[in-house]
């Protein structure tokens, strides 16, 4: 039965395209956004573009402590650059804040579902943003602000711990006078010299400024936040099919396979983590799902 | 008479008096004024006697706690469309919170003896009112126990992954 | 001597008969291709999947009784039939071969720049394995497992490379444990797919005999070299019936066990059930179940450093939807409830899976009835939520 050698495959594994094995990018700039918050600016070393869509995520790895799911921050119109804002809340996210410029970092990706801000096209887009939740919207942000003219108003309500943790603080004034891209700001708690408004992110969906009947909102926050941004949504009448939600679970591979990251039927690194609202909305309602 | 037509119309713009009947709206612009505070200025103070309802036209308040040593510290800021106190419907009819006017406000002032006296007098435009009331109290109370979850906090060290 | 006919000889019969010798001569040629061949055997007081050189290396002699809870492999009956595989499963099925519970990912190496690089991994293929005994339910198994890692937007590039060099070898049921419910589940106890060759066992005390039918062109070119002779209708209507008897004794109505019919709805409606408090009650969260079900993908990474922190490793491990860490997330972890995580894993079996895959994430195997320290039974479960909905 010589023959029968010929029966066992010879295809070693291909281990190139690996979507377990991550690039090298190096550290082109690091900038200190807050107290525990930093925005990574990397580069491939193999030189090559990183394209991704706005809400997409990146899984970073730090060499020798873990790797971790981190939204990406940067313009989706220069793929030269690969900008990652990160709060510093574990090991690994510490461990990356210890980073500096020159230094090389893991990247796999990009993975997950994008911000589909084409839906939004004709009308008004509204941005609702809670804390570090402001990251992974800047791209599509940017996206917006890039083909301005697609939109009718165009308005970021942002709500955050004090002022001090507000993010991107420098780029707002120029989302607003250059793009024509509003920004409502809220803290929870006024600190030092603030003169602007007090109180919680939900609050500024009912103050309105927008189209309810024809708006589009893009809500990224901490779960508790968007549960209570989507019922302020629907109570001024943007209902849940005009909603879209960035989803955060524990997740070990972004690719569907390692299981951690479910809800319901959902792996949220493959199908989410953007999900209309409506799509997602009575699993909310499942305690511990 | 012009005077109070055109209260007449700032009233039933006002959201606080969104789609109240003819008679409620007289019996409220019976009792309302115009009132402006510069910016800085103190609208309310802290345990004074509460004898205004302000709809909020135009600007930012704030609701302040005093605190010894310290700036104070604005609790809630409360803009155009909204309505600022409702200590007068409450016994014993005081401010809870100091009230500083942020930019330039104007308000409809409603003066509350006058509120509480046609309300005690006529009780479907009384329970009316309360019912208004009691809606943008479920609102702020919602919001501040929103605020106590502190959304936005880092987890606790001790939860932090190893 | 058995009658040598090639398969290509009875063009249209897909069925030939081996007897004992003829399974010997496959298991040697099987090795002499250069296939490991991995089949049941009797270790440690239990029937584990391992590797075998002889016949003499199969179970003949014993048997597996299984029921909730329970595992008991003992001699058979000294009057009892010939059998070679009445063992019905291994503590664990093939998933531990074609899905390893540890496997590195890659190594990474510190430069002197300061910066590291990932190594080149050995090209080497991985062992080529031939699987001897497999049960129809296994075969199920490996096509669910083919759904998750080979046909999603992502492959796994390892499994994918064992699977193409694995030979399947299936033996059909001819008795059922009292833990089995494949019969419900459409996966057993005959195996239709997904086999290169599907062996009935005929323990004919007289002619102790297979009927061998193959599934592939690798099944039909084993098949050809093996000496053999065609099957007759005698030999079909023996295996059919020795694998009827499996069915029947499944059957409900004969104190079988079986899963309920639509558990992939009913359980989508009742994930907020009082039930699942009731189960948690008993659940030990000891991730027995996952381990040895068939289809449980889920794993975990691990990093691991040289002490001098010069190479940095990656690994891939199984890991368990019971494990309280499995869903945590900064700050804590989203199932702490012991019945969110049971019910995690029941409803990702039976009704998640359908959406994520297409197929049930169940096969009926029952191992996690039977290797359940407390005996907690997924068929029972799901039959006590339907009850209850009813009334």
């Amino acid at each position: 039965m010589d023959d029968l050698s010929s029966l066992i495959d010879p295809a070693a594994t291909p281990a190139g395209d690996d979507p377990m094995r991550p690039r090298p990018f190096r550290i082109a700039r690091v900038r200190k956004d807050l107290a525990d918050t930093f925005t990574l600016y990397l580069t491939a070393l193999d030189g090559a573009p990183f394209a991704f869509r706005p809400g997409q995520f990146n899984m970073l790895y730090v060499f020798g402590v873990g790797e971790v799911p981190i939204s990406i921050s940067g313009d989706p119109a220069d793929p030269a650059v690969l900008v990652h804002t990160t709060r510093a809340v574990g090991t690994v996210t510490e461990a990356m804040g210890r980073l500096k410029a020159g230094d090389v970092i893991g990247v796999r990706g990009p993975f997950g579902s994008p911000w589909p801000i084409e839906a939004a096209h004709g009308q008004d887009v509204v941005f609702v943003a809670g804390g570090v939740g402001l990251a992974p919207l800047r791209p599509a942000i940017l996206a917006v602000a890039r083909h301005r003219e697609r939109f009718a108003n165009a308005l970021l309500l942002y709500g955050s711990r004090t002022p001090e943790d507000l993010l991107y603080r420098r780029e707002m004034p120029v989302w607003r006078s250059r793009h024509d891209i509003a920004s409502h700001v809220t803290v929870d708690r006024a600190t030092g010299r603030w003169t602007g408004r007090v109180g919680v992110v939900t609050k500024l969906i009912r103050s309105g400024g927008f189209d309810h009947r024809h708006a589009v909102a893009y809500v990224c926050g901490p779960e508790v936040m968007m549960r209570y941004a989507v019922q302020a949504l629907d109570a001024v009448g943007v209902t849940a099919d005009r909603v879209y939600v960035s989803m955060e679970r524990n997740m070990k591979c972004g690719i569907g396979l390692c299981g951690h990251c479910q809800l319901g039927p959902h792996f949220v690194c493959r199908d989410g983590p953007v999900y209309r609202f409506d799509r997602l909305g009575p699993l909310f309602d499942i305690w511990e799902l | 008479m012009e005077q109070i037509r055109g209260i007449d119309s700032l009233v039933r713009e006002h959201p606080f008096c969104q789609d109240l009947d003819e008679a409620a709206i007289a019996l409220m612009s019976g009792c309302a004024k115009n009132e402006q505070f510069p910016a800085g200025s103190m609208i309310a103070r802290e345990n004074q006697p509460s004898e205004r309802l302000f709809l909020l036209r135009y600007g930012t308040a704030a609701l302040e706690i005093r605190r010894p040593g310290h700036d104070p510290l604005i609790i809630e800021t409360l803009e155009a469309g909204e309505i600022l106190g409702w200590s007068w419907i409450v016994p014993p009819y005081r401010w809870a919170y100091d009230v500083r006017a942020v930019t330039i406000v104007r308000a409809i002032s409603v003066e509350a003896g006058c509120l509480r006296a046609k309300c005690d007098d006529d009780h479907s435009f009384g329970y009316e009112i309360y019912h208004r009331i009691l809606r943008v109290m479920a609102n702020r109370l919602s919001a501040t126990r929103l605020r106590l979850v502190d959304l936005y906090a880092p987890p606790p060290r001790a939860a932090r992954a190893p | 001597m058995t009658q040598r006919t090639h398969r290509g000889d009875t063009a249209g019969n897909d069925a030939a008969v081996l007897d004992r010798d003829g399974l010997a001569a496959l298991i040697a040629g099987l090795s002499a291709a250069g296939f490991s061949v991995i089949g049941p055997r009797i270790a440690d007081g239990a029937v584990v999947l391992d590797e075998i050189t002889d016949i003499a290396d199969l179970p003949a002699g014993w048997r597996v009784d299984q029921a909730p809870g329970r595992v008991e492999t003992r001699p058979a009956d000294p009057d009892a039939p010939p059998h070679l595989f009445d063992t019905v499963l291994p503590a664990q099925g093939l998933k531990r071969y074609l899905y390893p519970p540890r496997r590195r990912l890659w190594q990474a190496d510190r430069d002197a720049a300061g910066g590291w690089h990932l190594s080149d991994e050995d090209a080497q293929p991985p062992p080529a394995l031939a699987f001897l005994g497999l049960r129809p339910c296994e075969l199920a198994a490996v096509a669910v497992q083919d759904r998750v890692f080979l046909e999603g937007p992502y492959a796994d590039s390892d499994y994918a490379a064992r699977r193409r060099r694995a030979v399947l070898i299936a033996v059909n049921c001819t008795r059922a444990a009292a833990t089995c419910f494949c019969a419900s589940m459409g996966t057993g106890p005959r195996a239709t797919a997904g086999y290169d060759l599907a062996l009935t066992e005929i323990p004919d005390p007289d002619a102790p005999r297979f009927l061998a039918e193959a599934g592939s062109d690798r099944g039909r070119a084993l098949l050809a070299d093996l000496p053999q002779r065609s099957a007759d209708p005698t030999d079909r209507a023996a295996a059919d019936a020795a694998t009827a008897e499996a069915t029947r004794q499944m059957d409900p109505a004969n104190g079988g066990r079986a899963m309920i019919g639509d558990v992939a709805d009913l359980l989508r409606r009742t994930l907020d059930h009082p039930h699942w408090d009731r189960v948690a009650e008993r659940c030990l969260g000891c991730t027995n179940c996952t381990l040895v079900c068939p289809t449980c993908f889920c794993a975990t990474v691990e990093d691991e450093t040289t002490l001098d922190g010069a190479t940095a490793t990656r690994w891939r491990r199984w890991d368990s939807c019971f494990a309280v860490g499995f869903s945590y997330m900064h700050g804590g972890s989203v199932r702490r409830e012991m019945s969110a995580r049971y019910r995690q894993w029941m409803t990702h079996k039976l009704a998640h899976w359908h959406d994520q895959f297409g197929v049930s994430g169940c096969v009926g195997c029952g191992r996690c009835i039977a290797w359940c320290p407390v005996g907690i039974d997924i068929t029972a479960e799901a039959q006590a939520i339907a009850a209850s909905e009813e009334r």
